[in-house]
């Protein structure tokens, strides 16, 4: 009755459950997040002098416990899961806006040049060069938001039993059982590896284009010295 | 053709990037823009597909002003070209090529075989086709870009210090292949560039501007070396522009002097007979061998040369070959030869003649009086 995988029942979840209701309160945020940051990085790029105001406000954002922000949100959402998914988003923001911007300007001014010249418009080249090119970029960023994200959730038990695998720790204070500690800590932690792993191949998966590690890019190097004049005829 | 008309580009914190330029670029030529870093050539090019807007002045496509087209299709009927070819990292060189094709609305497989076409037009392997440009040396990626520019077969190139990002060797070989692909396909090309070099080799029209978007001056390459407009202009070209001009001078009319030229197996008696100190010797198939001195015992005074044997010539250096060099190339092959005579060859590689340091400038200063003349008569 008291084994490693046996939650009390006042969860009213399975451990399957916990964990489905810990990744939807984890990745929808970040998912919200990533759908805000994406407008909003391309006015900051567009509007340079707009970006240091932005990142100054997401930074002291950030900076706001998230203990403190479900305290002032339960006046609005209640003790609900929307309560600890507001801050998660926003605080999935602040990483993602620098990610993309930073991704979006690392477009070298001459692909750019040549985009525009061969009748690509804003919106054309946004979509179909920026973004591409800024892929590795963006993902590294919600590599960051995503195991934030997975690890803040659990801090939802201190309001009301919305910290779904987190509410382990207060069950495990509650009926004097550790294991369900250990159990809420390890399976908090193989989540967010697994998640980071997925993330990891998403991005080798979108990115042919990239020169892997430093084996790859010293044959290409060789070639070039053995064909100077750059042509194969 | 295009026609720059007293055009100026001022931004609004009031630097003029180009100041009242106009310029008639003519059809089916290399029109190439020279000059100092901040000389508004960039800018330039960039008014001509709408890049950057003129503040005042027009320009005319076949009569047309720029400005009365949408300015997608007026880019996308205009090739262009940039400093380090500015690919899209993030698609396959084949894709690279076929974008504009794509999107004027080309079936893919079209566009692909397009693609592959230009591919080995501009020299790169088609099995380079699926790589991506990070796997490609920098040679290949700006051929890959040219490659890009004539896809959907513009009447227009634009291109952007396309070669200055490559070394020496490289760049040479792209410049000879834009020569031989600009014969075949004969697109009016408009050229930037800041190496004078490249604008003598390449232009059949060269314009230096100098700082500030001004014109200094509009000129084939050759009368840019004879008659330079201003200081600035000589300045421009720099030290050794004579020597340079007489790239287009043809080494045709040199009088060559076979009196010299002496088979391997030659008798005494036709060795004695040459008059001049230096006596080149040939194999059997006319071949040079190299040099021999009439008064050292090389040969002529203990006999033939065979006896001597042949490995003791001085080396002959590099031949020039009248109908296809110029009067530069037989002048640098008369500088490096040893005993200052220049070795003349066919098509074959068969000596047809020598001929001394001293003819060559004799030759040069009719060129120069003649061209003297012609210039005088199109000034008259």
């Amino acid at each position: 009755m008291s084994g490693f995988f046996d939650i009390p029942s006042d969860l009213q979840h399975s451990w399957a459950g916990l964990i489905g209701l810990h990744m939807r309160e984890a990745l929808l945020p970040v998912a919200a997040g990533l759908l805000l940051a994406l407008p909003l990085a391309q006015v900051c790029g567009r509007f340079r002098w707009l970006y240091p105001p932005v990142l100054g406000v997401t930074t002291v954002l950030y900076a706001i416990p998230s203990l403190a922000f479900f305290v002032v949100l339960i006046d609005y959402t209640g003790q609900t899961e929307l309560t600890v998914m507001i801050p998660l988003a926003l605080y999935s923001l602040v990483v993602l806006v620098p990610a993309i911007v930073d991704g979006v300007r690392s477009v070298p001014d001459e692909t750019l040049a040549a985009a525009t010249a061969m009748g690509f418009g804003p919106v054309r080249r946004y979509l179909q060069v920026q973004l591409p090119i800024a892929a590795p970029a963006i993902i590294a960023g919600l590599r960051v938001a995503t195991a934030s994200s997975i690890s803040l959730v659990s801090v939802g038990a201190l309001i009301g039993n919305q910290g779904a695998l987190g509410n382990l720790l207060a069950a495990a204070q509650k009926y004097d059982r550790p294991e369900l500690a250990v159990n809420s800590v390890l399976t908090m932690a193989a989540l967010a590896v697994l998640c980071d792993a997925l993330l990891v191949l998403l991005r080798v998966l979108l990115t042919p284009w990239m020169p892997r590690g430093g084996s790859r890019r010293k044959p290409a190097a060789r070639r070039e010295e053995l064909t100077p004049e750059g042509a194969v005829r | 053709m295009i026609r720059i008309d007293s055009v100026t580009k001022r931004y609004p914190d009031g630097t003029v990037a180009v100041d009242r330029l106009s310029l008639e670029i003519p059809d089916r030529s290399i029109t190439v823009l020279v000059g100092p870093s901040g000389c508004g050539k960039t800018t330039t090019l960039r008014m001509i597909n709408r890049m950057v807007e003129p503040t005042e002045g027009t320009i005319l496509l076949d009569g047309e002003d720029i400005q009365r087209q949408p300015v997608t299709t007026l880019r996308r009927s205009m090739g262009y070209v940039i400093q380090n070819a500015g690919l899209f990292q993030h698609r396959t060189i084949v894709d690279n090529i076929a974008t504009v094709p794509r999107m004027l609305g080309w079936g893919k497989q079209r566009a692909r075989e397009r693609a592959a076409e230009l591919m080995e037009r501009v020299g790169l392997d088609t099995s380079l086709a699926k790589r991506y440009p990070y796997q490609l040396s920098g040679g290949q990626q700006q051929r890959v870009g040219v490659a890009r520019a004539l896809a959907a077969d513009p009447p227009v190139l634009l291109m952007d210090e396309p070669f200055s990002a490559v070394d020496p060797v490289v760049r040479k070989g792209l410049q000879d292949e834009l020569l031989r692909i600009q014969d075949e396909l004969g697109k009016t090309i408009v050229f930037v560039t800041h190496d004078i070099d490249e604008a003598i080799t390449l232009g059949t029209m060269v314009a230096v501007l100098r700082e500030g978007g001004r014109l200094a001056q509009y000129a084939p390459p050759a009368e840019l070396l004879s008659t330079p407009a201003d200081g600035f202009v000589e300045d421009f070209l720099g030290a050794d522009r004579g020597i340079r001009r007489l790239s287009f001078f043809p080494s045709a009319p040199l009088e060559l002097t076979t009196d010299a030229v002496v088979p391997a197996d030659a008798p005494a008696e036709r060795i004695a007979a040459v008059r001049s100190p230096y006596l080149l010797v040939t194999d059997p198939d006319g071949r040079p061998l190299g040099w021999a001195e009439r008064d050292r015992p090389t040969a002529g005074t203990i006999g033939t040369i065979e006896a001597i044997g042949t490995g003791r010539l001085l080396p002959y250096g590099r031949p020039f070959v009248p109908g296809a060099d110029s009067l530069r190339v037989a002048l640098d092959c008369a500088v490096l030869s040893p005993t200052g005579w220049a070795v003349a060859v066919d098509d074959e590689g068969r000596v047809t003649g020598v001929v001394s340091q001293q003819t060559i400038g004799e030759a040069i200063r009719a060129a120069h009086s003649a061209g003297r003349a012609e210039d005088e008569k199109a000034a008259g």
